[in-house]
């Protein structure tokens, strides 16, 4: 086809435009297995950058060849300069895939995407974390910069499920945590073993070791859909506001970009107003929990 | 902006001479009905049709596009596609111009789509003002869009002997500048147009028993209502529906790798979220469970959470879902049914 210049058309996009769904690729660092089903990997970005994101916010990671999948990123701001984590489950095509990769290959990345937690309101407050179960690695990315900044916050309380003693994910974090003076860990698990001296029983049930003052309290959860409900009367319970508790929905983001539709719940695209809502944005949201 | 005049027989030659620049797309009937279809003469186009299966969105987000191919030998090499063909949509009916109009501002707003605008953007679009009713599914007078005032680069009246031409854009101006032979229309054409676009609206049923800027509302107050379930029941889930919308833009990403393992390309293609795996999450927990409330959420996407979010109505009444549902399943019945709910219940 021969076109000349004079025809009618309109501009081309700009390059960054171009470029919305082509990932940069990431090349990884190290890879610690967790469990039998969780890995933490380390990626550095090309020419040291940094990704840039907040805690909350995820990526969308490209096993070329076998997909893309949206994984919330597990490094604090302020501890990845030049790298940042993922904490992975083996659970579908690209979390296998890269479950099977090894130091030094690459993958691709396109994001940071969506709204990660408000970190800047938490400021001057006591803060509540209770992740659940796989939960915990999009809330260690908030823990560990709160923790960065510790100065700037009140108490520091995280209550901690998991199902089983092997399931519970960074092991030594959670021992660095429990010796600080100033963070207060409670541990829980469904099912404990012959070695587990500590709480049994869901996530809930740590809740009765614990006061909080409700008015100076700010909560951020994330686990399982099913956690949510009974985590949410817990902290009603507690007399803490709607607006002060920030949970983290997962959702299949296909694009990441408030296109695809995968991630709409209600009239709200969870991969732009979210992942991360305060529970008064959604309580009104019947397909949310 | 202008009014021109555009003799029939010479509706031909101006489409012949886009023919060597543009890919020239529109209405050309196949098997006893209508399809859009990119055209090597301007004969097969059938500008009296009446409407078509697929909306021609297809043009401009299509059914299967690659993204990108990748060559997995070093590393991973991506190469993006290549830029979009200048194209010309002919014989758009209004309904469809609406949707465009729709689909420009999902896919600008905020992240901007580089692949739909980059073809958008390449797209000039001759649109024709409808006369009489596709069918009794259309309801387009309902819905407000029997006519469009934008949207298009040209606008094509049927006058009987000769096309009235309205400029829309400048691109459209120039376009018929180089390409066409026009004159200006004269009063006598005007009063003609004037006739014409009188006499059509009669023609045209209002099939909504109530205005439709109060279908939003209707929605909002008619979550719970039982019909969800009823539709639920019907539904089979095939996903016609929404792969006939003209508005519907969800999509999928896949990718395919050839045998070798190391070439490949990403994919998008069209989703349904009628379909059962759409909202699931890895882990299988799924966020819409049942038809029912799949079906709500077609629904409410297309009467509210589109307009909510981009304020342009997800519904242009085009009728294509309604044609397309092996069980009846229809925007007219089920938006007329909830309002009934209301009326009965003494919520109105």
């Amino acid at each position: 086809m021969i076109i000349a210049a004079s025809h009618p058309t309109v501009a081309e996009p700009t390059l960054d435009e171009r470029q919305l769904y082509l990932p940069t690729f990431v090349r990884i660092l190290d890879i610690k297995p967790l469990t039998d089903l969780e890995k933490v990997f380390t990626f550095e970005l090309p020419n040291g950058r940094p990704l840039g994101h907040r805690p909350g916010q995820f990526i969308e990671v490209s096993v070329l060849g076998v997909g893309e999948a949206p994984i919330s990123i597990s490094s604090s701001p302020s501890r990845s300069n030049k790298s940042f984590e993922l904490c992975v489950r083996r659970v579908g095509d690209v979390t296998s895939a890269l479950h099977s990769l090894k130091p030094g290959d690459k993958v691709g990345i396109r994001g940071p995407f969506g709204r990660g937690f408000p970190f800047e309101k938490f400021r001057g407050k006591d803060l509540l974390f209770t992740p659940g179960g796989l939960g915990l690695a999009p809330l260690r990315s908030l823990i560990n910069q709160v923790i960065d900044e510790r100065a700037m916050f009140g108490r520091v309380v995280i209550l901690y499920g998991a199902r089983n003693p092997g399931e519970l994910l960074f092991k030594d974090e959670l021992k660095h945590w429990d010796e600080m003076e100033d963070v207060e860990l409670y541990l829980t698990v469904d099912r404990g073993d012959d070695s587990w001296t500590g709480n049994t029983g869901v996530i809930t049930t740590l809740f009765r070791h614990i006061s909080v003052y409700p008015r100076n309290t700010v909560a951020a959860t994330c686990g399982p859909p099913i956690m949510y409900r009974f985590v949410l009367m817990e902290l009603f319970g507690k007399g803490i506001s709607e607006g002060n508790i920030w949970l983290s929905l997962e959702r299949r983001m296909k694009c990441g970009v408030g296109k695809c539709g995968h991630c709409q719940i209600n009239n709200v695209y969870a991969c732009q107003s979210g992942p991360v809502f305060s529970y008064k944005e959604i309580k009104g949201l019947e397909e949310a929990l | 902006m202008s009014l021109h005049i555009l003799k029939k027989e010479d509706l031909t030659e101006f489409l012949t001479k886009l023919l060597p620049d543009y890919r020239i797309a529109g209405p050309v009937e196949e098997n006893g009905g209508f399809i859009f279809q990119e055209v090597s003469s301007p004969a097969d186009l059938e500008l009296e049709y009446t409407t078509t299966i697929l909306p021609p969105k297809k043009f401009l987000l299509p059914t299967r596009e690659v993204l990108f191919k990748f060559d997995n030998s070093n590393g991973g090499e991506i190469q993006p596609p290549p830029p979009a063909m200048p194209t010309i949509i002919f014989g758009m009916h209004t309904c469809d111009v609406h949707a465009v109009q729709l689909l420009d501002q999902v896919f600008s707003a905020g992240h901007t789509d580089p692949n739909y605008v980059g073809r958008r953007n390449q797209t000039l679009i001759i649109s024709v003002e409808c006369l009489s009713p596709c069918d009794a599914h259309s309801f387009c007078k309902s819905m407000d869009t029997l006519s469009a005032d934008e949207g298009y680069d040209l606008h094509l009246t049927d006058l009987g002997d000769s096309y009235a031409v309205d400029i829309g854009t400048p691109a459209g101006q120039q376009l018929l500048e180089q390409y066409a032979q026009t004159s200006m229309a004269t009063p006598d054409n005007v009063q003609r147009l004037n006739n014409v676009l009188g006499e059509k609206w009669p023609r045209f049923p209002y099939r909504l028993d109530f205005d439709v800027s109060d279908l939003p509302s209707l929605l909002n107050m008619t979550m719970k209502s039982p019909l969800w379930n009823e539709l639920g029941e019907r539904c089979l889930a095939c996903a016609a529906c929404t792969n006939v919308c003209p508005t519907c833009f969800c999509f999928d990403v896949r990718d395919e790798i050839e045998l070798n393992l190391r070439h490949g390309q990403r994919v998008r293609v069209w989703d349904s979220c009628q379909l059962d795996e759409f909202a699931t999450v890895a882990g299988g927990h799924n966020f819409r469970t049942s038809r029912a409330l799949r079906q709500r959420h077609r629904f409410m996407r297309k009467g509210k959470y589109i307009l909510d979010a981009h304020d342009y109505l997800g519904c242009v009444g085009c009728g294509r879902c309604a044609r397309a549902c092996l069980v009846d399943i229809t925007p007219v019945g089920v938006f007329n049914e909830l309002h009934r709910q209301l009326e009965v219940e003494g919520r109105l």
